[in-house]
């Protein structure tokens, strides 16, 4: 199954309960999915920093002195902050593939979460509520954020395999759904010379959106062609800097309910997840149509794009 | 009238009160409050009672059901009145996917739209749409009646049997072996009753018939060598 999450809001002043209200949304859809959580969350950035979020299976020695050898080595500047097994390193923007490429060639232990402006993302194995909890994500604040608890059904119950997955600078995926043509997929993309770690068929959606990206697409475009590329179930919510969109494959048997009002837009796997939302009874409920891609943004006005059959 | 305060009191002391109505109970008119999207609200019930759910309902809403009338006022979540055998479950928003699906008699009325897979396998159900339905609608229909006051989307009544479909507006496509069939005077006569019982605003003559072309699902002695 998989429970879904997203809150993207209009209503500044309600961005210090972003986390709250993520968090009680999350929690909601724990059956339908208890096996790992995460949450992306998009909480502000400083001019010219970003930040990278680690994961360590053993934090006291994989993050001791980290931020030391990291600035020694990128000679810059390192904000270091952990929060139990996640680390996250705020740096200056054009430090970050020196960064990257440090991290990897000596700390090939630590996986990186995120990298972004305002992107962050934290995800283990566990219960929404517990993991929600190690995380703090309850104090968080934001613009916009997404959710995702997992049921996992093509690879197994880990760190790497909980979303959200990140796809690019700022960008995230998370889904609902199995892909059957993963394996291919994985094999294709390989031979492209991406880089794919697990055996998770979300890994590779997430994977293929990236090199569709890089390859020059939009996002948008790299969703729509996600319809003709991706075989399978899949409700997928993806995250950018400044929005969220969300698409569905064409069956649309993986459920999806939207709420907008004038101070957010909701999404969740069930109506469940949306009942406690500020003015949700005066909200416009609707299910998104299948094969179809939809962004809200704070930048520019929602659009909604049917995919020519 | 009895009423019920689902968050409070929780799903199981529910759906065992409503199974513990008998056929002459007293306690006629029951309504639930808070449902708040819980699943399988009022499942299984049978007994002559009506139940008033106030707000929107999650899956299965009404699954089973044998004599009530469900009253959702809001939207129902996906598998309403999955499997209903007689009885009324009556929708004022929206209705979500595979509404009905495999019910077996009873009237469904939506007053908002309805999902993908409405009437999915649908057994002899009539089900009432005041709005729109989604994709892949009374697939494998084998009987009942599919009225749809506003448009239908992609492969209507796919591979269906011998339910009868019924749409005021357009059709996006039809699924296979699903033709469009003459209006007779025994169909006006069915949506006018129909209309009349479920409340939705259209006329019988503004409807167009769609149903089996049977070819699928008949033996054809020419296609004797393909077996």
């Amino acid at each position: 199954m998989c429970g879904i999450v997203g809150l993207f809001l209009k209503d500044k002043s309600l961005e210090p309960q972003l986390g709250e209200m993520l968090t009680d949304m999350l929690v909601t859809m724990t059956d339908r999915g208890p096996d790992s959580a995460g949450i992306a969350i998009y909480g502000g950035e400083t001019e010219g920093k970003v930040k990278l979020t680690l994961q360590s299976d053993t934090p006291e020695s994989g993050f001791a002195k980290l931020d030391n050898a990291l600035r020694k080595a990128i000679k810059g500047k390192v904000d270091m902050s952990v929060i139990d097994t996640h680390a996250r390193l705020e740096i200056q923007a054009d430090q970050m593939a020196e960064a990257q490429a440090f991290l990897k060639a000596n700390h090939p232990d630590l996986r990186m979460m995120s990298h972004g402006e305002s992107l962050e993302i934290y995800k283990e194995v566990g219960l929404p509520k517990n993991v929600a909890e190690r995380f703090d994500v309850r104090k968080m604040s934001g613009s916009h954020g997404i959710g995702h608890t997992r049921m996992a059904t093509e690879s197994a119950v880990t760190t790497m395999g909980a979303h959200p997955f990140n796809t690019g600078l700022d960008q995230c995926l998370v889904h609902n759904g199995s892909l059957s043509n993963h394996n291919s997929l994985r094999r294709s993309l390989r031979r492209l010379g991406v880089h794919i770690e697990t055996e998770n068929d979300t890994e590779v959606g997430a994977a293929y959106l990236t090199w569709k990206m890089q390859e020059g697409a939009t996002l948008g475009e790299a969703l729509e062609s996600s319809l003709d590329d991706l075989d399978g179930f899949f409700t997928f919510v993806v995250g950018t800097k400044d929005g969220f969109g969300v698409v569905r494959d064409p069956i649309a048997c993986k459920p999806a309910v939207m709420a907008e009002t004038d101070q957010f837009v909701a999404f969740g796997s069930e109506y469940r997840a949306l009942v406690n939302l500020p003015g949700i009874d005066n909200a416009r409920v609707w299910e998104p149509e299948p094969a179809t891609v939809y962004f809200w943004s704070h930048t520019s006005a929602p659009t909604a794009q049917e995919k020519a059959a | 009238m009895q009423s019920f305060d689902l968050e409070a009191q929780g799903l199981r002391a529910l759906n065992s009160v409503l199974h513990d109505q008998a056929a002459n109970t007293n306690q006629t008119v029951w309504e639930i409050n808070n449902p708040k999207g819980s699943h399988a609200i009022a499942v299984g019930l049978d007994a002559p009672i009506e139940v008033n759910v106030k707000g929107s309902t999650g899956y299965y809403c009404g699954g089973m059901n044998k004599q009530a009338t469900i009253h959702v006022h809001g939207s129902a979540g996906p598998g309403t009145g999955e499997n209903m055998m007689s009885g009324k479950i009556v929708i004022e928003g929206d209705a979500s996917q595979y509404l009905g699906a495999t019910a077996h008699g009873g009237l469904i009325v939506v007053k908002g739209n309805a999902s993908s897979r409405c009437g999915i396998s649908m057994k002899g159900v009539n089900i009432v749409v005041q709005g729109n339905i989604g994709h892949m609608s009374a697939f494998m229909g084998q009987s009942g009646n599919l009225v749809v006051c506003g448009d239908a989307g992609d492969a209507l009544g796919d591979s269906c049997y011998e339910a009868r479909f019924f749409v005021r507006g357009s059709v996006k496509s039809l699924g296979a072996d699903c033709e469009k069939k003459e209006m007779r005077a025994e169909h006006l006569e069915f949506l006018k009753e129909i209309i009349a019982e479920s409340g939705v605003d259209a006329k019988p003559e503004e409807f167009t018939r769609y149903g089996s072309a049977r070819t699928l699902y008949n033996f054809d002695v020419d296609n004797a060598g393909a077996y």
